[in-house]
């Protein structure tokens, strides 16, 4: 089945839950009204037609510019018994980014949604194990928003690079090894 | 039989059912020779048995999608080779061909055939990496040795062409950073010729039919297929549990479709189907299907015209705005590139689907009631890299 | 071997050797230096490709040690993430002394390409602890690890077992041997 016959099978089914789609797009999508997702997922997976047995990639994208400002959740889907993709994205709000969990339909999906969590900050209801999967757990922040921020210490090491580093090497020093401007450990340790 | 499965030899009278056993939590990782990786595996053990298992990973997180949002399109090709740094050809392809599907960019029937060959060579680097480091998981040194001295030769063909042993960033968005250079299909082929006849015989004779390896791996980690698609197992971990699924051959990129190779499928002749012996022996075939691709892309080589390999090189990368999911087949199963474009020289959003952060999401369903050692047969039948799967 | 001082050294071939015992056990340990390979990403695989046929570092005494507590070199070779640097530190701790460490890429020596968006990264594993050697490159070639295995043998050789010790002397700290070294007394 090709992208507008997905879609029109969506709409056939859901109607008004599609919100918008673009079908001429390298790889064309449908936006999904955020309330209804489990069920035009399932939709997806269970019918003969569209048998969308294997999600392909959830990802989390954020438009902080975009006209209403928002943050995207992006569901690439494909059926090996048919051989076609199709892609579904929810559009969220950018202050407490909340959509339900698709881990019951496609186990991959709990991974997925751990990143997304931990990338953007996106709450998943329903899923069993919401915690981070990539930074630390006591890492404060969602790295991938845009308006992030590197903080200057974590746990007493630097993050940000340091002004010393970044000095040198955009004024075009050739960092290498050698002396740096650093002592060594064990420079002032008195002898016993 | 207790609990934990272990009977009492006979005319032994204690009662074993009385004692007071615990179960113990055991940390594997992240430092550890067998985990292929820093991969922490959080281990809830009854003796010997494995309960619960719980992988932790993102101590290689090395932020690929935020540098991939601040550098531009070529410049994400160097970050885009570190992610599954023992098979890097594929990552870089796998990027050149999605922002190419994103800007149009058509390449030349020779580029393509390049990269067609260089793909596959670096599948049997790669499967040379990943067989022998298993073996020796296992407990044979000596195939690591082989076969890395095999890989040597395949890394000398990419060192002449491109500068790098490990690291290339040899496909470009576009075409290619060097063109192959002269006596190229000759060294090629010499390579070829002594891997058909001695290193892939020996490996099929000594590894993969051996008897201890079949008995320590045939029963081990069985993943069904309906486990598999669900979880997302793709590559030869997908076709291990017997579905013969294949990018090269489903949605075919760079030309695949002219060369005639087969899809090794695992069987089960061994053990039961979708075991980690599956997987292994689907590996090993799959090195010598590239050795047949990698024969005829030689040959088609020789009859076409040479195009200049920096033809279709764009001066400056800048996709129209708009996003694209592009899948390719990399030695470790299917990557995905999900790149957002908003119209500007660095890209908007780079999400990579892995195929070893999929193959990691079943691994606590399959590690129940393994024994330890079998862990670490089921952490390396996936063969992971971890700087694919903590980008 | 380097010139050390003595009137009876090397005065008598063949079967009868004299020699400090500084000389001896600093060749000694600089010739079986048991690595405990902390192989964390791409220069992992440099280091494997070291440890097998091509570029064999067994000929230089170097066997792979899995554990900390049965090594006296730590290679720590590939990015070390904020999330993986206490446990770094920790296993250093855990080795026995003498202890040395090698940096090995450009990851590990400063943060290599990941240090300017690297949120996650730590710009060089001497923000947590010391390092001996650093050996560049991205990845360094086998031949590169092994240079800097050679480079640390020769500062073992010079360092100071039996008198009491200031800064070791080595080719990268500058100091010189007789008796000048900074803070030796």
């Amino acid at each position: 089945m090709d992208a507008k016959a997905i879609h029109d099978a969506l709409v056939g089914r859901f109607g008004e839950k599609i919100l918008s789609a673009d079908l001429e797009a390298v790889s064309p999508f449908a936006v999904v009204a955020t309330e209804a997702i489990v069920e035009v997922a399932e939709f997806c997976k269970s019918d003969s037609a569209l048998a969308m047995d294997n999600l392909m990639c959830l990802s989390g994208v954020d438009y902080p510019k975009e006209e209403p400002p928002r943050m995207e959740v992006v569901y690439h889907l494909y059926s090996y018994t048919h051989h076609h993709t199709f892609a579904l994205k929810v559009h969220l709000p950018r202050e407490n980014p909340a959509v339900a969990t698709v881990e019951r339909l496609w186990g991959v999906a709990n991974f997925h949604e751990r990143e997304c969590w931990d990338m953007f900050g996106i709450v998943f209801a329903g899923h069993s194990d919401m915690r981070r999967i990539l930074l630390p757990d006591d890492w404060e922040g969602h790295p991938l928003r845009k308006d992030w921020e590197d903080p200057e210490y974590y746990n007493g090491m630097h993050v940000k690079p340091t002004e010393q580093m970044a000095e040198r090497a955009m004024g075009g020093e050739a960092i290498g090894v050698g002396p740096f401007d650093f002592t060594p450990p064990n420079a002032n340790v008195e002898t016993e | 039989m207790s609990s934990t499965g272990f009977a009492p030899p006979p005319g032994d009278t204690w009662d074993y059912d009385a004692l007071d056993t615990d179960e113990m939590i055991l940390q594997m990782g992240p430092q550890h020779p067998a985990t292929h990786g820093v991969l922490r595996v959080e281990l809830r053990t009854d003796g010997e048995v494995v309960r619960a298992a719980r992988p932790h990973i993102g101590y290689l997180h090395r932020c690929f999608e935020k540098h991939a949002e601040n550098v531009d399109y070529p410049g994400v090709m160097p970050y885009a080779d570190r992610m599954d740094y023992v098979a890097s050809m594929g990552n870089t392809l796998g990027f050149a061909l999605a922002v190419e599907k994103l800007a149009g960019i058509e390449t030349s029937p020779y580029v393509n055939t390049i990269r067609v060959i260089v793909a596959e060579l670096q599948r049997i680097a790669s499967h040379c990496v990943a067989i022998g480091t298993y073996a020796m998981d296992i407990g044979a040194f000596t195939p690591f040795l082989h076969l890395l001295r095999d890989r040597e030769k395949i890394l000398d063909l990419f060192e002449w062409t491109c500068g790098a042993r490990l690291l290339y960033n040899y496909n470009w968005v576009g075409g290619m950073s060097h063109d192959l250079p002269d006596g190229f299909a000759r060294a090629t082929r010499d390579l070829l010729r002594e891997f058909d006849a001695v290193t892939y015989p020996e490996l099929v004779d000594l590894i993969i039919t051996n008897k201890i390896f079949i008995k320590r791996l045939a029963d081990v980690g069985v993943c069904s297929t309906e486990l598999a698609i669900s979880y997302d197992l793709t590559g030869p971990n997908l076709r291990g549990s017997g579905l013969a699924r294949d990018l090269r051959k489903d949605a075919p990129y760079c030309g695949y479709e002219n060369y005639d190779f087969e899809i090794p499928v695992g069987d089960g002749r061994f053990g039961p189907l979708g075991s980690c012996l599956d997987r292994t022996w689907v590996r090993v075939v799959e090195m010598q299907e590239s050795s047949k691709i990698i024969h005829q892309a030689l040959n088609r080589l020789e009859k076409m015209e040479k195009t200049d390999v920096h033809e279709t090189v764009p001066r400056r990368v800048k996709p129209p705005k708009g996003e694209v999911y592009c899948r390719s087949e990399a030695p470790r199963g299917q990557l995905g590139y999900y790149v957002v474009s908003d119209g500007g020289v660095n890209p908007y959003r780079v999400k990579v689907k892995s195929p070893c952060f999929t193959a990691l999401s079943v691994f606590h369903h399959m590690a129940k009631g393994m024994m330890i050692a079998d862990v670490v047969a089921l952490i390396g039948s996936f063969d992971i890299v971890l700087g694919e799967i903590d980008r | 071997m380097s010139e050390v001082k003595g009137f009876i050294q090397n005065k008598f071939p063949d079967n009868l050797v004299f020699t400090t015992a500084d000389e001896i056990i600093n060749w000694g340990r600089k010739n079986s230096l048991w690595a405990m390979t902390f192989g964390l990403a791409c220069c992992a695989i440099e280091m494997m490709a070291a440890g097998a046929t091509r570029y064999d570092w067994d000929r230089f005494g170097v066997i792979p040690r899995a554990t900390p507590r049965q090594s006296d070199l730590m290679i720590v070779a590939g990015t070390v993430t904020l999330k993986m640097a206490t446990r770094v530190k920790r296993l250093y701790e855990q080795m026995a002394e003498p202890k040395y460490v090698i940096s090995m890429g450009s990851c590990a020596n400063n943060g290599g390409p990941y240090w300017r968006h690297g949120y996650h990264v730590l710009k060089g594993v001497d923000e947590v602890i010391p390092v001996d050697i650093y050996v560049p490159g991205c990845p360094p070639r086998p031949e590169a690890l092994l240079y800097g295995i050679m480079k640390l043998q020769e500062r073992i050789q010079e360092d100071r077992v039996t008198r009491k010790r200031g800064l070791t002397v080595g080719s990268l700290a500058g100091a010189t041997l007789d008796g000048a070294a900074d803070g030796a007394k």
